[in-house]
């Protein structure tokens, strides 16, 4: 590996991978990283993940939204590392049993996607949002989602599609 | 994203200890904003120091009355914590104004006050920013300057702080503890963030070896007369035009405190004890409002894509009184604009 140098600056020692065990979708796994490694980066390259997908790679998107312990994040704004230890449930993870979570099968009811590349990051989010317990009104759901973008512009659909989960269609 | 080393710090002294060894090394957090930076070339660490492990999250009351917030508890805990919606009401309500809720999931306390400006021209590399290559010029002065500073930017850098948060705190009269190599220190929170002057590459008074440990709150929060107006470009998931921060102790219909904080128009939280002063003992009206907004700006200065900022701060500052005074706060996901 090349060494890493930045201008004005001396050249330093070439960072090492670091193990790294993080339970993904209920197993446990055991992975080496560099330590600018991100979680997207680990769970897409690393672990064959590809359904977190990786859409502006800076936190605006949401498409590589997973749940880390329960709660949802931007994986791409994430250290591996970081997250050593912890639990990551991917969209690859929600499904039980053979069949579908709910919110996967909300969202085709209520056709909540035209391209689909944002929909796995738009479900996990939803995940979140139920768990959390905030949102009641239509108005509460959409600003809780603002974090997911949908360029094809489904936003009625995937509101339909949520409501449909929380009981409220 | 630029090749660094990492390491875990065990406490706040090895933290310490570890950032006063190595002049390139910046502490990580939340690292929404950190790790964003570094995939833009903006920071350049060859080092992170993760303190997400610290036991700084928790929240607990004072012997004052107040509460004191440990500088890792996340945004997202912070703005729905019981203590924290009954009490200050305020900074709930800023918090949720910003961000989404994904970030405000990582993002820590400590952090949020340490944000960078996005200032366009200081996330371009290819552009001079004094912020971020001190003594390269700045751009936005003669460039595209719409979401740019109104009050007390220099001819060096008309950046504005990016932070919801930072605004209620600033209202608030918050604390900033920090513990650096020689013990610990507390800082007022309206002189936590700099003006620019003609040194913009620093954003705050924090020492480069200084941890960030809590947000220290007094006991008055404005529970029943406040409100967080912030007006953007989108409904929802952008950084302010202009926001106002206000919370009102009223007599009757008689003003005893009031307290009134901007985000989006400086460098920092922008606060006027001055302004604040003349308020006291005035009528809760639409008169009194409108020179709390006159006196606000009356030092603003508008530059060629910005100057509308100049009439809505007023306006905002005018409805965002309105709405305190009535006990009708702005709310964050209903958002019509009463």
């Amino acid at each position: 590996m090349a060494q890493p140098t930045r201008p004005g600056q001396s050249t330093i020692e070439t960072p090492g991978k670091i193990a790294v065990t993080l339970t993904v979708n209920g197993a446990r796994t055991q992975l080496e990283v560099a330590p600018w490694t991100t979680l997207l980066d680990a769970l897409r390259d690393h672990l064959d993940l590809t359904g977190t997908k990786k859409g502006c790679d800076h936190g605006q998107c949401g498409a590589c939204t997973v749940l880390v312990d329960g709660r949802r994040i931007n994986s791409c704004l994430t250290l591996a590392v970081m997250k050593d230890g912890a639990s990551v449930t991917t969209i690859e993870g929600l499904a039980a049993d053979g069949g579908l979570h709910p919110l996967q099968q909300a969202f085709i009811d209520h056709d909540a996607f035209q391209c689909g590349y944002c929909t796995p990051g738009q479900i996990c989010s939803a995940v979140g949002l139920i768990a959390e317990g905030r949102a009641k009104t239509a108005d509460e759901i959409r600003e809780l989602m603002s974090g997911n973008i949908c360029r094809c512009g489904a936003y009625p659909n995937i509101l339909a599609a949520i409501q449909q989960v929380m009981g409220r269609s | 994203m630029i090749n660094f080393h990492y390491a875990r710090a065990t406490d706040i002294a090895d933290a310490i200890r570890q950032i006063a060894a190595d002049p390139a090394a910046k502490f990580i957090a939340g690292g929404t904003n950190l790790i964003d930076l570094m995939k833009e070339n903006v920071e350049r660490p060859t080092r992170l120091i993760d303190i997400s492990r610290l036991p700084l999250k928790a929240v607990d009351e004072t012997s004052q009355g107040g509460l004191r917030i440990g500088a890792l508890v996340p945004n997202s805990d912070l703005a729905y914590d019981p203590l924290v919606e009954r009490r200050y009401p305020m900074l709930c309500s800023a918090i949720l104004a910003g961000a989404s809720q994904q970030l405000r999931n990582m993002a820590s306390t400590g952090g949020n006050l340490l944000q960078r400006t996005r200032c366009c021209y200081f996330y371009d590399t290819a552009t001079p920013c004094n912020k971020r290559k001190p003594g390269s010029g700045c751009s936005a002065v003669g460039g595209l300057n719409r979401m740019h500073a109104i009050l007390g930017a220099s001819d060096a850098c008309i950046a504005t702080h990016p932070s919801d948060m930072c605004v209620a705190l600033a209202a608030l009269d918050a604390e900033v503890h920090v513990v650096g190599p020689v013990g610990e220190r507390t800082i007022r929170f309206t002189e936590f963030h700099r003006l620019p002057d003609d040194a913009p590459h620093r954003d705050t008074n924090l020492a480069a070896d200084e941890i960030v440990t809590a947000i220290e709150l007094p006991a008055r929060g404005f529970a029943a007369n406040y409100s967080y107006l912030k007006i953007r470009d989108r409904l929802s998931y952008a950084f302010a035009l202009v926001s106002v921060a206000v919370g009102l102790e009223l007599e009757g219909g008689t003003i005893r405190e009031a307290r009134i904080a901007l985000g989006g128009v400086a460098h920092k939280p922008w606060r006027d004890p001055a302004a604040e002063a003349s308020l006291r003992g005035k009528a809760a009206d639409a008169t009194t409002f409108a020179q709390a907004a006159h006196l606000y700006l009356r030092e603003a200065k508008g530059y060629a894509h910005n100057s509308f900022k100049i009439n809505l701060a007023r306006r905002a500052i005018v409805r965002a009184m309105t709405q305190a005074a009535r006990g009708t706060p702005q709310s964050q996901s209903h958002k019509q604009i009463r």
